[in-house]
């Protein structure tokens, strides 16, 4: 089994461009494709005026669930847009199964493009916003209101087809925006930040569909920087950093990263000096600090199931009140940092 | 760990096998005229229906209101001239305040907005990301936009003539427009008007891609437009209002200062502008073509 992650890492300022990338493709479905069936970028960089926006990335990506993940301005719509041609490289070249995107009329056959702008046409329903673009594609009428139906269903929105889009809450449009999407049953999807304002119920759903339609060849592209999400559903990663693919490759790499990361919990309490000096004499606990306004502990663990029944232990025999306890980092941003640094970030 | 990764391999091969099957006829002129067609369906609902369309509304609508107050309150009788002058005073309200105020005006409104406001709306993406050339996208924005104020300004040029004339003099008007050259008159009217919405619209499609605040050029067309009359006849060449100038059917003076040149003949300004129209249609779809969607910086 080849390595599951490969990681380069860069100190180069954000403005400047930086030494190309050495990211390959690192999952073998990718390795047995040719570009044709694979979404490519080779050696691509994207300047707004003296602003980077991504840097020499070179990716192939192969079929199933990929997820962008980094921090916010890191570049990850910036690729996604590039790869749908609302931006153009300042260099390096794009193709999507083989199509550039300065071919939209064989390009958008093939992909569906889920941004994150909220907005639709004033006083149209879901049923009517999908119709006028499917429109706008060619179909027919029946055609159109055929796919549009197929669409509804698949988010679940069939019973609320002829309402407005303006009375919906924000995950309903954000459903609306997926089921346009998809409409015309496109082979790459590429869905930017597709879980926002999602319900618990409807996020599984949602995630559900995703595997299912990766599970049917289909190539998603997705941006997400909510960390259980990206392990829950993803095949592969690209981890970006300030316009770099600074690491790249199955999930499962990633998910060993975070399983090594130290976890950092906020327990807030009425004697947080007591539970530290407990706390530490469990062999897992990596740092304990005492909140600036002293009602509070940040624990930094590598083994949180153990130390969450340590806690309960802890707090029957101390008799602590326990305000609540929660994880202070568990988001990606935790684990770029630790990723892209020199002492977490090693191949 | 390896087995798992054969099976997903295989189960990827096959399905990157099954995937493609959207298999749509290649792009043809019959798609294209249908996408542009769906284009227009969507942009003319935009165009009449919006909250944009209510400043378009009140553009057209304010000849028909101003002259109608004028029906109800007339002026004096001395003042009010012969029939026989009425033809010159609405010539001056549709030289000065139809076609080089209210058409220039609504013409900017709407073309601006074209590609301008669905940045602004931040829904401009949607578009881009049909399987259209941009190029059939400019052309059926265009001609809705072209459809919208062509439709409202021939009402306001038709709707205003009817008005001025029979709410004055009832029995003369209707000589003059079933015996005499009122209807040739208004239906020449009725050229100009379409004429400068072509002409006016190709202008601010232009604009409303070129500058992200296109008030400034807009102000600038304007006066550009008005002193035509001062310049010579070179630069009076260069604007749209010299070719329709010479197209209305009674022509109006122009002043003590104006710069006189022959009028521009029907069969070198009607082609001249369409030319025009073609020439900024080409230039607005290689444009469109280079166009990338920031929302972030508008």
């Amino acid at each position: 089994m080849t390595p599951t992650i490969t990681t380069s890492t860069t100190t180069e300022s954000s403005t400047t461009p930086a030494s190309p990338q050495t990211a390959t493709a690192a999952t073998l479905p990718a390795a047995s494709l040719t570009s044709e069936k694979m979404i490519v970028f080779q050696d691509v960089s994207k300047f707004y005026g003296e602003i980077l926006g991504v840097n020499r990335v070179n990716l192939q990506i192969a079929p199933g669930i990929t997820s962008l993940v980094g921090p916010n301005g890191s570049g990850k719509t910036t690729l996604m847009n590039l790869m749908c041609g609302l931006l153009k490289p300042t260099s390096g070249r794009v193709s999507v199964l083989g199509t550039s995107p300065d071919e939209p009329e064989a390009m958008f056959q093939k992909l569906g493009y889920c941004s994150q702008f909220d907005s639709f046409p004033r006083g149209a329903t879901a049923r009517e916003f999908i119709e006028f673009y499917l429109r706008v594609h060619g179909y027919t009428k029946r055609e159109t209101a055929e796919l549009t139906d197929a669409a509804l269903e698949r988010v679940s929105l069939t019973d609320a087809a002829d309402r407005k889009v303006s009375a919906f809450s924000k995950g309903m449009r954000q459903r609306v925006r997926l089921a346009q999407s998809i409409a015309h049953n496109p082979s790459v999807l590429v869905l930017d930040e597709p879980l926002n304002g999602l319900d618990p119920m409807a996020r599984a759903e949602t995630i559900r569909l995703f595997r299912q339609l990766a599970d049917a060849g289909m190539y998603l592209v997705i941006s997400s920087h909510i960390l259980h999400e990206v392990d829950m559903m993803s095949d592969s990663v690209v981890l970006i950093h300030n316009g770099y693919v600074v690491a790249e490759g199955e999930v499962r790499g990633v998910r060993d990263e975070i399983e090594e990361h130290p976890i950092q919990i906020l327990i807030r309490c009425d004697r947080p000096q007591t539970l530290a000096a407990r706390l530490f004499e469990h062999e897992h606990t990596v740092e304990a600090r005492i909140h600036d306004d002293r009602q509070g502990l940040f624990v930094k663990t590598r083994r949180p199931d153990d130390f969450y029944l340590l806690l309960n232990r802890v707090i029957t025999e101390q008799n602590l009140q326990i305000e609540s306890v929660a994880p202070a980092d568990d988001d990606l941003n935790a684990v770029y940092q630790y990723l892209i640094t020199s002492d977490g970030g090693q191949a | 760990m390896s087995s798992t990764s054969e099976i997903r391999e295989q189960s990827v091969a096959a399905n990157v096998n099954s995937v493609n099957v959207n298999t749509r006829p290649a792009a043809s002129w019959s798609l294209r005229t249908r996408q542009a067609l769906a284009v227009m369906r969507l942009e003319i609902k935009k165009n009449f229906l919006s909250r944009r369309a209510f400043l378009l509304y009140l553009i057209a609508g304010l000849p028909l209101v101003l002259l109608s107050l004028l029906a109800l309150f007339p002026p004096p009788t001395d003042e009010l001239g012969t029939f026989g002058e009425m033809s010159m005073v609405y010539a001056a309200i549709y030289g000065g305040l139809i076609l080089r105020t209210l058409i220039f005006f609504g013409c900017a409104w709407v073309f601006m907005n074209l590609f301008r406001g669905e940045v602004v709306d931040r829904s401009l993406h949607y578009y881009f990301l049909a399987p259209v050339r941009r190029e059939v996208l400019v052309v059926g924005k265009y001609l809705s936009g072209l459809l919208a104020t062509i439709v409202l300004f021939s009402i306001t040029t038709v709707g205003s003539m009817f008005i001025y004339y029979f709410w004055l003099f009832p029995s003369e008007s209707a000589r003059f427009f079933f015996d005499g050259a009122g209807t040739s008159q208004m239906l020449a009217y009725l050229g100009v008007t379409i004429l400068a919405c072509i002409g006016y619209g190709a202008v601010f499609l232009l604009v409303g891609l070129f500058f992200r605040n296109p008030i400034i050029p807009a102000g600038l067309l304007y006066g550009w437009e008005w002193i035509n009359f001062l310049l010579p006849p070179f630069l009076k060449k260069i604007s749209v209002i010299h070719y329709l100038h010479s197209l209305v059917p009674v022509p109006m003076s122009e002043g003590p200062f104006a710069v006189l040149v022959e009028p521009t003949p029907a069969w070198i300004s009607v082609p001249s502008l369409l030319l025009f129209t073609g020439v900024v249609l080409f230039l607005a779809s290689r444009h469109i073509r280079r166009m990338e969607i920031s929302y972030a910086g508008d």
